[in-house]
């Protein structure tokens, strides 16, 4: 790379700083977290979790964590997806395939709104949580 | 394509020693044969701190903290983990609360530091700038360049406190100060990373996990005093460390951060690494620069300070690693911000190389006023085996003990001083009831005397008569007098040295004198070890009431002096015991006996 300006280094160091906060871990207030089973990546759950990922950065959204996880137990809907954030209820949603991410990321998360048709449950009691 | 996982890997030196450049290659292959290489980052970070439970890997985000890795196991990480999100807790960290520990925030060896200094170690690749400029890398360096006057610089370092890290603690704005209000040109800025105290190596890792730090903190210093050019004094036994400063300074070279006209405002500098020899007493600053200049590392009388005549007589900077390492969080932050961390006196962090009898052996960064008791309980997890906590080493060879009564000290220049230790570069050696005081003296004057470079009387002829006469106690056959010969030269070499390494080469001999008197009074008036060490006062022996005669010692005896019938008491040869105490420790019956 050549020598920079201020501004080109200014401009670098936002572009990297968004691609090093996906590593944190503190500060992100919403969860999305994909099951990972064997029945979940079977129906297909390793592209839901990229098309997750990919809208994620497409929208510039820092401050949402995604995890992965084992079975959640509804092999039936899978692959299933567990969103977290403040200000909604705790959701778990069904049959999320990537286009259904995309929605999920745009409605859920940045518009606040159900996606009704895709919804299985609310999470079941954490016991280990006080 | 975005990632979903990032599995960090420990490249320091401690960790690469036990694989962890294999463990890296064996990450990314195993990652290509499952299929996920372009959805998990494998980052190969610095130094994480823990070193005693190394090689490392934290996988992220699940913060899941992997140690003790073989190359082997990254099979079953990428598979289980990686593949299915399923933790291999096998491989998690343990803490003392025998349950297993997926995340980092739980491990209470991180839960009492506070990282300034080691704030890119283990987080980021060291060998990548991009990295280091997304976490504000060189933001202060920009600040400084178009927002800050010179002298606004040197108020934000005044308002901070901050000391040098090196050893005796200057206030780095005065030092600062000096060099720029001279009309005297060029002027020099150093980076003194020539650190010898045995189990130190704070530096080391900083170095490594976080190189552009200190270029972003040297080129500041020269903006602020009228500077254009810097030199790195590395030891040449630090490869790795040289290895990452190179790519660095390569790195910033090629991005127009060092150089000609930084970022168009028209400033020029520029870095280069010189290779020290590895003598001790190069790290001593007239010494090093001496050695910059090519001559022979000797010291030289001050005044005058580098600050007025220093490298080829211009004036000059000189700051230890961690001392820049604090300079660019304190440009960014404030000195006000970095002035509420620590105690009146003694502000900002300090890295601790905690080595010796304690469980977590390791690097910690913690504020100034931390307790001793802190740092070697909640950090340091306590004492190896459980055994009782004898003294604390601190500043290595140059500086003194600490014994449990002082445990509750909290740790700052002052207090050190007081204690007649001193801050040293940060060694901090855990001892329990198995070390010998009259031993470890002997050890730390050993080393000094090597290094003394010989050029004045005190150091050289004083510390030889030390040694002499820690020599003649351990071999039993000192007296009182002895001991009062040994203040009185130990306090001459203090006044009368040269350079710091003869004033502080007597501090472990005399604040062992001074903590620990009965354990030399019992080498000399009883002729006993009490802690077993002096091999010349202690005889091994077997107990033929507790001997079943196994005969595990006769085999395992290195010099076939122990010689018995089968099922009969053994005996030893006392003529021909060379005391290695072999027959002590594998014997499972307790039969023999160490007097």
């Amino acid at each position: 790379m050549a020598k920079m300006t201020l501004e080109e280094l200014q401009k670098l160091r936002e572009t990297k700083k968004r691609e090093l906060e996906k590593r944190e871990v503190t500060g992100k207030d919403i969860e999305i977290i994909v099951g990972m089973a064997t029945c979940g990546i079977a129906a297909g759950a390793r592209q839901t979790l990229s098309a997750f990922l990919n809208e994620l950065e497409a929208q510039n959204l820092s401050n949402v964590l995604v995890r992965q996880t084992g079975c959640m137990g509804y092999c039936y809907a899978e692959p299933t997806v567990e969103i977290h954030m403040p200000g909604m209820p705790d959701i778990i949603y069904g049959k999320v395939d990537p286009e259904t991410a995309v929605k999920i990321v745009r409605k859920h998360i940045l518009g606040k709104v159900l996606i009704n048709d895709h919804i299985l449950d609310k999470p079941a009691a954490d016991i280990m949580k006080k | 394509m975005a990632f979903k996982s990032y599995v960090l890997v420990c490249g320091g030196t401690a960790c690469q020693s036990s694989k962890s450049e294999e463990i890296y290659k064996n990450f990314i292959a195993e990652l290509e044969a499952a299929g996920i290489k372009d959805e998990v980052q494998v980052v190969k970070t610095g130094c994480f701190g823990l070193c005693e439970k190394g090689p490392i890997a934290k996988v992220l985000p699940d913060e899941s903290f992997y140690v003790k890795l073989t190359p082997s196991d990254t099979k079953e990480i990428v598979s289980e983990h990686l593949v299915k999100g399923r933790p291999v807790k096998k491989l998690l960290y343990q803490g003392e609360e025998t349950k297993k520990l997926a995340k980092i925030e739980e491990i209470g060896f991180y839960q009492k530091q506070f990282r300034i200094v080691l704030r890119n170690c283990g987080v980021i690749n060291p060998e990548d700038i991009n990295e280091y400029i997304a976490r504000d890398g060189y933001a202060a360096l920009e600040k400084v360049l178009f927002q800050m006057t010179p002298e606004q610089v040197i108020e934000q370092l005044k308002i901070s406190g901050l000391r040098g890290r090196g050893g005796a603690g200057f206030p780095t704005w005065l030092k600062w100060n000096f060099t720029k209000e001279v009309n005297d040109f060029p002027k020099y800025i150093v980076c003194n990373a020539d650190e010898g105290d045995p189990g130190a190596y704070m530096d080391r890792s900083t170095l490594e996990g976080d190189p552009h730090s200190i270029l972003e903190a040297m080129t500041i210093a020269g903006k602020t005093i009228g500077s254009n050019k810097g030199y790195i004094y590395i030891r040449a036994e630090y490869p790795l460390a040289i290895h990452r400063l190179e790519v660095a300074i390569q790195q910033a070279r090629e991005l127009g951060l060092l150089g000609k006209d930084i970022l168009g405002s028209g400033f020029d500098f520029d870095i280069e690494i010189r290779l020290g020899a590895g003598a001790f007493v190069c790290g001593e600053e007239t010494a090093l620069l001496t050695s910059i200049e090519g001559e022979r590392g000797m010291p030289k009388p001050r005044p005058p300070f580098p600050a007025v005549k220093g490298l080829w007589q211009k004036p000059t900077v000189i700051n230890n690693v961690e001392t820049w390492a604090s300079i660019p969080v304190i440009i960014l932050k404030g000195g006000a911000w970095f002035a509420n961390i620590g105690t009146e006196k003694s502000k900002g962090t300090k890295v601790f190389a905690l080595t010796g009898k304690i469980k977590n052996s390791g690097l910690v960064e913690v504020p100034m006023g931390t307790t001793l008791r802190e740092i070697i309980y909640d950090i340091g997890g306590g004492i190896i085996n459980d055994k009782k906590f004898k003294a604390v080493q601190t500043g290595g060879p140059s500086g003194g003990v600490i014994t449990a009564d002082y445990l509750d000290t909290p740790i700052d220049y002052e207090n050190l001083q007081k204690l007649g230790s001193i801050m040293g570069s940060g060694g901090m050696i855990v001892m329990d009831e198995d070390d010998c005081m009259v031993d470890i003296a002997k050890f730390y004057l050993g080393f000094t005397v090597d290094e003394s470079c010989g050029k004045c009387a005190p150091c050289r002829v004083g510390g030889r008569q030390l040694l002499d006469y820690l020599e003649k106690i351990s071999k039993g056959k000192g007296t009182r007098e002895d001991i009062a010969k040994m203040k009185q030269i130990g306090n001459a070499m203090k006044r009368a040295s040269l350079c710091g390494l003869g004033q502080t080469a007597p501090n472990p001999v005399l604040s062992t004198i001074t903590y620990f008197e009965k354990e030399y009074l019992a080498h000399i008036d009883d002729k006993i070890c009490p802690a077993g060490k002096c091999k010349a006062l202690i005889t091994y022996s077997i107990l033929p009431e507790k001997c079943i005669g196994c005969g595990l010692c006769a085999r395992r005896c290195p010099v076939n002096c122990i010689t018995g019938e089968k099922r009969q008491p053994h005996v030893i040869d006392q003529s021909a015991c060379i005391k290695c105490g072999e027959c002590y420790s594998v014997c499972k019956f307790g039969a023999v006996a160490r007097k």
